[in-house]
């Protein structure tokens, strides 16, 4: 299998690597394997849409660029770091200081305010009390909802909701963006809203961003479409170029 | 602040439940303050006893006397410092509901041998001695029956007087207060020798004696040799120290420490299952944000101590209200208690220890959920959302 370059029109160095990555679970006294010898390689401010029907592995191959999950075999080399090798704990502090989530439900803490769900990432982080409020600010501002800062979850729409859990992603600054479904709890209207604040962030911040969708009205915000079928990348892993 | 608000608006989530599972915590520390003050009052005679004391009663029974003889001959005792007896009057003043502990004794040997517990102005102890049926009371009978020097009490007593009235007049001639915040000042004090002259039968009968050690490392062979050396008459004594008579004589009540443990070990234990089953109930019910929390970067082990501290949070705020009032609770009964309990009191102690114990008993109940925390697998986790 040939290692796959997604081509960013940015073309920063290599971000992401993954060389002969497998996943395999138990079921029982039945051994899945989910992803099979997977070579990828993803540069840094690339915007990359994994596209495939339920079961393919998109969802875990996302976990393990997270650090949620550890590959069964290969290298997964993450801004020239070994997460194969790393240890739980290892693996909690990479999140921590490299990844941003964004869910299709949202996931939000129901009893924090909006600024708050936004400073749990900086708890992690030692900053004070003032600077965390300056970036929690900031993220709110950027993907616009300074105004729903003191607001709870259940106060917020679905789109609105989403927003507060991109600026969670962002606060901490990571290398990398993964979204799983960003839109799939969305109407359309609301999803392009989304999506386009996902392709500023792409294209104004230089984020990586590596999104797991269904649909492909939400792929074409992406800038690279990777598409995978039975835990391996289809037509031995060929890009589809967006142009954005 | 970010973590304590975080914790405290996860016990508001459940309102309803956050609040029954509260109370429930707070009746079962209530009944902890209750109970173990009223032990700790029934146990408070063994608490305050001198180690240098021995007290010899007759081996037979409480009930049963001495003989006045035995005295000197104890006095003269190796290692014997001072001793003096006591007996019981067991009167009552007006309505039997009005009881109180009054002793018959010699006064400047038993204020002598209770000198750090208990103390009485010179010029009062005068006027006493002067006085044949003088007595002299603590403050907490001032404080109960609004008495004062130069009063003319009339007690029922249990023993009737030559003539065969059970009616005994004292005139009040001192008020003894407390050396030490545990001493008893519920109690009236008599001349022995007026009762004994006045009492119609039991003449030169001791209740007790009262034996004070030169040296408290030698308390054992005294005691050994005052039961040695009335061993084969017909009032052979049983002679311990003050701290084991306390006990034995608290133990006529039954033994309270007990009951009280066995009662509230079986609250408690019912009570760790229910506020472990909520709980539970309410990590399970949280199993994806804890999910999302270790996703975001928290630590296994942070995520253990955020459920673990709420379980604690809950127990400290339901004990802490229990404990309060318990508190409340005893102040209140203290003072109609004072004759029957005098030492009734929810100690700092006990309070410091109930603290211990919610702290335990938080982490009894979240000890389960926190180690589930721990062990989370966020990937599964998440997809159970």
């Amino acid at each position: 299998m040939t290692a796959l370059a997604t081509q960013s029109q940015a073309a920063g160095e290599l971000l992401v690597q993954l060389k002969g990555i497998s996943k395999a679970y138990k079921k029982g006294k039945e051994q899945v394997n989910v992803l099979s010898k997977l070579d990828l390689d993803i540069r840094r401010g690339d915007f990359l849409a994994l596209m495939g029907p339920s079961g393919s592995g998109k969802t875990t191959l996302l976990n393990l660029l997270g650090g949620l999950d550890k590959p069964s075999a290969g290298e997964l080399i993450i801004g020239g770091q070994r997460l194969d090798q790393m240890s739980s704990s290892q693996l909690t502090k990479w999140r921590a200081r490299h990844v941003g989530f964004i869910f299709q439900f949202y996931n939000l803490m129901p009893v924090l305010t909006a600024e708050k769900n936004v400073e749990l990432p900086l708890l992690l982080t030692n900053l004070s009390s003032k600077q965390r409020k300056h970036h929690v600010a900031a993220a709110l501002e950027l993907v616009g909802l300074s105004n729903r800062a003191k607001h709870y979850p259940s106060e917020l729409s679905g789109g609105q909701e989403q927003r507060v859990a991109i600026a969670r992603a962002l606060v901490s600054d990571p290398d990398l963006l993964l979204c799983d479904e960003p839109t799939g709890d969305l109407d359309r209207a609301t999803a392009d809203e989304i999506l386009s604040l996902l392709q500023t962030l792409n294209q104004r911040q230089q984020k990586t961003i590596i999104m797991v969708t269904h649909d492909p009205r939400a792929a074409d915000h992406a800038r690279h479409i990777l598409h995978m079928d039975k835990g391996a990348l289809v037509n031995d892993g060929r890009v589809t170029d967006t142009g954005h | 602040m970010y973590y304590l608000q975080f914790l405290l608006s996860n016990l508001g989530r459940k309102k309803a439940r956050t609040i029954l599972t509260v109370l429930s915590i707070m009746i079962a520390f209530l009944l902890f303050g209750l109970l173990r003050s009223l032990a700790a009052a029934f146990d408070q005679g063994a608490e305050i006893a001198g180690e240098d004391r021995l007290v010899s009663i007759n081996k037979i029974s409480l009930i049963q006397a001495l003989p006045e003889a035995y005295l000197p001959k104890v006095q003269a005792l190796e290692g014997v410092d001072r001793a003096t007896s006591a007996n019981w009057f067991g009167g009552y003043y007006q309505d039997p509901k009005n009881q109180f502990p009054q002793f018959p004794i010699v006064a400047e040997d038993y204020f002598e041998i209770y000198k750090e517990m208990i103390t009485l102005p010179e010029a009062q102890m005068q006027a006493w001695k002067k006085n044949r049926i003088g007595v002299v009371i603590g403050k907490a009978l001032v404080d109960r029956f609004k008495w004062k020097i130069g009063d003319r009490i009339p007690l029922m007593g249990m023993f009737p007087r030559e003539g065969g009235s059970t009616t005994w007049e004292f005139v009040i001639e001192g008020i003894y207060e407390a050396k030490s915040k545990s001493a008893d000042t519920s109690a009236m004090l008599m001349h022995y020798d007026y009762f004994d002259e006045a009492r119609q039968y039991g003449k030169g009968d001791l209740g007790w004696l009262i034996i004070r050690v030169k040296d408290p490392k030698q308390a054992a062979q005294v005691a050994a040799a005052v039961d040695a050396l009335f061993a084969n008459s017909p009032a052979e004594t049983k002679t311990s120290s003050e701290k084991d008579f306390a006990k034995s004589f608290a133990k006529q009540f039954g033994d309270i420490g007990l009951i009280t443990t066995l009662i509230l070990g079986a609250v408690f234990f019912t009570m760790l299952l229910v506020a472990g089953n909520t709980m539970a109930q309410s990590f399970r019910e949280r199993i994806p944000e804890l999910a999302i929390l270790k996703t975001l970067g928290f630590s296994d082990q942070a995520v253990m101590i955020m459920v673990l501290a709420e379980a604690i949070v809950i127990s400290l705020i339901g004990g802490l209200a229990g404990l309060f009032l318990a508190k409340f609770f005893i102040s209140g009964a203290a003072e109609s208690l004072a004759a029957t309990l005098p030492g009734l009191n929810l100690s700092t102690t006990m309070m410091l220890f109930g603290v211990g114990l919610m702290f335990l008993f938080g982490l009894l109940t979240g000890i389960i959920p926190a180690l589930q925390g721990l062990q989370l697998n966020i990937v599964a986790a998440l997809r159970r959302r």
